[in-house]
Parts: C-alpha cells; sequence; structure tokens
C-alpha cells in the first residue's frame, strides 16, 4: 500500500504510455491526464473501473495482482474462483473439471464463490424482509466495488442506499477459512485464503476493504493467469473430488442480471457498464425511480465476465454463463438456507464500517475560497473553445479549466488559446518592426530613400 | 472578491431529452465546492423540480443558482401561461400537465411540495398570460 495514502490497483507502464489521450476521454471521474507526453492518473481519484486499461492500445495500464508466489506465505491455501470464471472455458468443459484443475496449480482447496453469492442472495432476502427504509429507495447492490468508489467520488449523497451487506468475495473468504480449519485441524491465521479476480476493482476491495476494516482476503490473482494454469492442467484433471456445489443462483453472479434474478423478489433495475451506471444513478438522485425496489449495477459491461483481467469475450462468456445457469438451475444451492438466516441475524452479513464519501473533486477545504475558485473556473471556461479536443492533455475544456484553477495547467496549454496568442505576439511584432528608433530616423527622413522601410509607414 | 457566484441555464419548453441538464450541473457544482452532502440533495430536488416545471408548462425560461458561503438560492423565471390559481397548484398531487406528459414521468403535482419540502423559503409570483416567477433560498447548516 502507498504510504499512508489511497491504495488503487490499475497502473501506468511510462515507457509504454505514447501520450495518445486515448484514455483521458474514458475515465468516469476524469482521473487521467497527459503531461511532457505521458499519461498521469490522479491516483486518489481513481476508482479502478479499468475502462482506461481496456482502451489503451498500447498497453501501458495494467493492473496490479499478487503472484503465486504468495501462496508460499501460508501453510494452507484455498482458491476462491469467481463465478465469472466458468464462463471462460469451452461448453464442454464443466465447473467440477475447472476447479479440480485449479486445485492442482498449488492450492489445497477451492471454495466457489458461486457458493457464497448463494449465501449473500439469501441474506440479501433476509435483509429485504426486515422492511426497508423509505428514504433509501431504490436500494443499491453492495458487489462492485468500482461502483461503491464511484458513489463515494461523485454519488455520495446515494451512500444511504447501499445494502450493508458484504460481498460474495469477502464472504467467500471467511467461510473457506472456516471450512478448511476445521476439516483439517489448522488455525485460520494459518490459510491463505486467494481470490481470483476478473478486475481491478475486487483487488482494490481486497487490499483496501470499504465495508470492513479488514478483508479475508489475503492474496489475488489475475483471472488471466491462473487461465493459463487451469488450460495446461485440464487434459489430465481428476474429476472424483466432486468440488462443484454452486447452482445456477450462484453462477448466474458472473453474468449481468444474474444476481437480481438469484434476489428473485421485487422490482429489480440491472445496469451494466460504468457510463450507464452514472446516467441510472444520476436518476437515483433526482428522485425518479421510485417504482424501483433494488439496483444491481456493475461496472463492466455485461457483468464480472467483462472484466478487464477476463480472456474470453464477453459475449461468448455470456451464451456459456446462461447455460451453465439452465443446467445447474435446478439443483438447490451449495449453502443451507436456515443456517444463512441464523448467522445473518448474528450479525455475519454486516457491513461494520459504514461507507463514507471521498470528496475528492472538491475544488478547495474552505467553501468561500472554492466558490472563488469556481468562479474563476467559469471565467476560465468562457474563454476556452468548448471543443473538448483533448490536445491540452485534459479530457475537456471544463477539466482544463479546473486544472488551471487548480495550478496545474496554464491557459497557453490549450492550442486554440496559444494560436490566439501567438497571433498577438505576431501582430506586435509587425508593429514594432515599424517603430523607427530616433537615431535611425534622421538618415531614414523622407526623400532620404532608405530601401529597407515599409511603404505604408507614416 | 465574488462572494456569490451564478450559474444561469436556457430551459426550452418540450425539450425533453434535456430535462436535467440544468439541475445536474448546479448539482455538481455544489458538490465541486463542498457544499453538505444534504444541502446538495436538496438544492438539486429544487433546480431539477423548476427546470421540468418550464419544460412542462412554458415556451422558455431560465433557470438561475446564486451560490454563496450562507445559502444557495434556486431561481426560475419564464414565459409561459402562468398559474391561474396559485393556491390550488400548491396542493400536493393537483396536476395541470397534460396526460401524455404525465405517461412520461412527469408533472405528477408533487412539484411545488417537493419545493417546499427541500427549501427554507419559498416564493413564487405568476400572471396569467405572461409568466412564472419562482425563489427557492436553501440556507447552509440547516439540515
Ligand atoms: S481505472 Fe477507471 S477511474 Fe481509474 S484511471 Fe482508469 S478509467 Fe479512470
Ligand atoms: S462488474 Fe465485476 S468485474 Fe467489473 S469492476 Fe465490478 S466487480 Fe469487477
Amino acid at each position: 500500500m502507498s504510504q499512508g495514502g489511497y491504495f488503487h490497483s490499475v497502473r501506468l507502464d511510462l515507457a509504454k504510455c505514447k501520450g495518445c489521450t486515448n484514455c483521458i476521454k474514458r475515465c468516469p471521474v476524469e482521473a487521467i491526464r497527459v503531461r511532457e507526453g505521458k499519461a498521469r492518473i490522479m491516483e486518489e481519484r481513481c476508482i479502478d473501473c479499468g475502462e482506461c486499461v481496456r482502451v489503451c492500445p498500447n498497453h501501458a495500464k495494467y493492473v496490479v495482482t499478487d503472484g503465486l508466489e504468495r501462496l508460499q506465505d501460508f501453510r494452507c491455501r484455498v482458491a476462491l474462483p469467481a463465478p465469472a470464471f466458468y464462463g471462460q472455458f469451452r461448453p464442454d468443459v464443466p465447473p467440477g473439471a475447472v476447479l479440480a484443475a485449479l486445485l492442482g496449480a498449488g492450492f489445497d482447496g477451492v471454495f466457489e464463490v458461486a457458493v457464497a453469492a448463494e449465501a449473500v442472495t439469501l441474506a440479501t432476502r433476509a435483509y429485504l424482509e426486515r422492511g426497508m427504509p423509505r428514504a433509501a429507495r431504490p436500494l443499491i447492490s453492495s458487489a462492485c466495488p468500482a461502483v461503491i468508489r464511484l458513489m463515494q467520488v461523485r454519488f455520495p449523497t446515494l451512500l444511504p442506499h447501499i445494502i450493508p451487506v458484504e460481498t460474495p468475495m469477502e464472504i467467500a473468504a471467511r467461510l473457506a477459512k472456516e471450512e478448511m480449519a476445521r476439516e483439517r485441524g489448522v488455525n485460520p491465521r494459518e490459510i491463505g485464503a486467494f481470490f481470483i479476480t476478473p478486475c481491478a476493482a475486487k483487488v482494490t476491495a481486497a487490499k483496501q476493504p470499504e465495508g470492513s476494516l479488514v478483508s479475508s482476503v489475503d492474496g489475488v490473482l489475475s483471472m488471466s493467469a491462473m487461465y493459463a494454469e487451469v488450460l495446461r492442467r485440464l487434459p489430465d484433471v481428476d474429476l472424483s473430488g466432486e468440488l462443484h456445489r454452486s447452482s445456477g443462483m450462484g453462477i448466474g453472479w458472473g453474468a449481468a442480471g444474474g444476481e437480481g434474478r438469484a434476489l428473485g423478489t421485487g422490482t429489480v433495475l440491472a445496469v451494466d457498464g460504468i457510463h450507464n451506471v452514472v446516467t441510472v444513478l444520476e436518476e437515483v438522485e433526482r428522485g425518479t425511480l421510485s417504482d424501483v425496489d433494488f439496483i444491481e449495477a456493475q461496472a463492466c459491461v455485461g457483468g464480472c465476465i467483462g472484466g478487464p483481467l477476463a480472456v474470453q469475450n464477453p459475449f461468448i462468456s455470456r451464451v456459456r454463463m446462461r447455460r451453465l445457469v439452465e443446467e445447474y438451475g435446478k439443483r438447490g444451492p451449495g449453502v443451507d438456507e436456515a443456517e444463512v438466516r441464523r448467522r445473518f441475524r448474528q450479525g455475519f452479513f454486516d457491513m461494520v464500517k459504514p461507507i463514507g464519501p471521498r470528496p475528492v473533486l472538491r475544488l478547495d477545504e474552505d467553501v468561500t475560497r472554492a466558490i472563488r475558485k469556481m468562479d474563476r473556473l467559469e471565467k476560465t471556461l468562457a474563454r476556452l473553445p468548448g471543443l473538448d479536443c483533448g490536445a491540452c492533455g485534459s479530457p475537456t475544456c471544463r477539466a482544463l479549466a479546473e486544472d488551471i484553477v487548480r495550478e496545474r495547467a496554464f491557459e497557453t496549454d490549450c492550442i486554440f488559446q496559444l494560436r490566439e496568442h501567438l497571433e498577438e505576439l505576431a501582430e506586435r511584432m509587425v508593429q514594432l518592426t515599424r517603430i523607427v528608433p530616433p537615431a535611425l530616423s534622421r538618415d531614414k527622413a523622407p526623400g532620404g530613400g532608405g530601401g529597407g522601410e515599409p511603404e505604408d509607414r507614416g | 472578491m465574488v462572494e456569490e457566484l451564478v450559474l444561469e441555464f436556457e430551459v426550452r419548453g418540450l425539450d425533453f431529452a434535456a430535462v436535467g441538464e440544468a439541475s445536474g450541473s448546479i448539482k455538481r457544482t455544489l458538490q465541486q465546492v463542498g457544499m453538505e452532502a444534504s444541502l446538495v440533495r436538496r438544492a438539486a430536488v429544487c433546480a431539477f423540480e423548476v427546470e421540468t416545471n418550464i419544460v412542462i408548462h412554458a415556451r422558455r425560461g431560465v433557470v438561475r443558482a446564486r451560490i454563496s458561503p450562507q445559502r444557495v438560492v434556486v431561481e426560475a423565471e419564464d414565459e409561459g401561461p402562468g398559474i391561474p390559481d396559485l393556491e390550488l397548484a400548491m396542493q400536493e398531487g393537483y396536476s395541470t400537465a397534460p396526460a401524455y406528459v404525465r405517461e412520461m414521468g412527469f408533472g405528477a403535482g408533487m412539484g411545488f411540495s417537493n419545493m417546499r419540502r427541500c427549501s427554507d423559503h419559498m416564493e413564487v409570483s405568476t400572471e396569467v398570460g405572461k409568466g412564472t416567477r419562482v425563489r427557492l433560498v436553501i440556507e447552509v447548516g440547516k439540515a
């Protein structure tokens, strides 16, 4: 973690960045600027949505994950594959085979996050049965950490709408450790839980959780790296272990709409893609969605199968996920409902820490000064051309005006402003050439016939 | 030195696609200057209500936000039909919006009651055949 500061997991490889400005416009929180030919991520603003990872043509953006060597730090290790992992493989590869191959990659156990998703679904139902506070409708899912971080930065007034139930990733780590400690008689502290992630946001959620004080996830492995590990081991996998417990209810969470479908109650609005999420949250803020009970919002198009670390095309994995949901839809969940309800009452699923705002877009700590800066921002903006061309390295003219007010840029960073400036300067220079110093003007008196003088002088 | 920041937006009648642009900008600005979340929410609702009123009922109008460290004032002025019976219009659920507008989810007759609920002070003046002016004051520090 960066010293005492804010951790986030999307990084830039300076050597690969060409300063092309492709990324600056995609960022939903305007966290990227190009300065001196290289992109810069304003660390405290980044919500790890992964948009810039996807859009960079030079692959200069990457996601920091843990390496497999981290497994060595623990006596026992358990793998926690996200539901979306199943959708990465060919249709003839059942989840059981994926889990068995995963086990062979250096783990002592696997625990499906899909099973935890079932538990979270049942716990959420129990939460809803308590009756929801009227002010906080519609309720918003807590599952996608990029959406949670987006809300902290851009929609702080909506934070009370978030369902205070922990995420499947977190619950999976807790349940996996309990199970392994019980079965093997080891101390839970000697067990390392490794989440296999489709995205950057989950890495951040594990390293710097929002709803809990510490995460039970000890390491986060990239889905694309683990895909290769599993693929290699698939041909000689042992299927006798019956590792696959989850049903369609939990598997479905891997794709957009699955969480809401699993919940199966109330009016659900499912939205995917961070920019679409922004438009829906704007509606919630306006109070126009009173007919909706529950919002499932995911930063990635298609849901987690569209995560930046997924390998398969999300439209292809969507078909596969749908088939899996159908195939395992009839069997009961891999968790016991009465047990989930009992533990829900005990607070096992509760977020213990309220999710607070992160006002990083604020112009100044002091409102009076901020208002003055905003006034300057508006006036500066009025002078800019309003083309949002991005050539200055800021995503929009408004963002450049903001950067100027924050003293991170100059008005002449705008090429149109610079051109006007140069024009003025050029005119001034022409004028200057026409002013003749008195010492010379005697020689060049009318009729004196100095050659190089402008004709229109006078 | 500025003590008050004034934002002004033109709003055109029946331009439903643009509903929310003015109030959205006002909300973003309030957030950026660091106003408290509850105040931002109340001011945004006020701005949204006056903005939709212009779109539903008037030919055109302006929405203005005056922002100072002490208060936010949301103002609207329109060129429209005016309100013949203001007292009636202020009642919750009373709406003169045409059916097709209500089908779009606007004009449920909650406009004035929402404004009253979200502001600390409300003034409405109207003249039939001319237009309507609304002034809503939201004081800082009064949740
Ligand atoms: S990950 Fe998302 S929030 Fe972070 S810099 Fe990239 S686009 Fe912006
Ligand atoms: S939608 Fe899923 S994969 Fe994408 S950021 Fe959110 S949690 Fe991660």
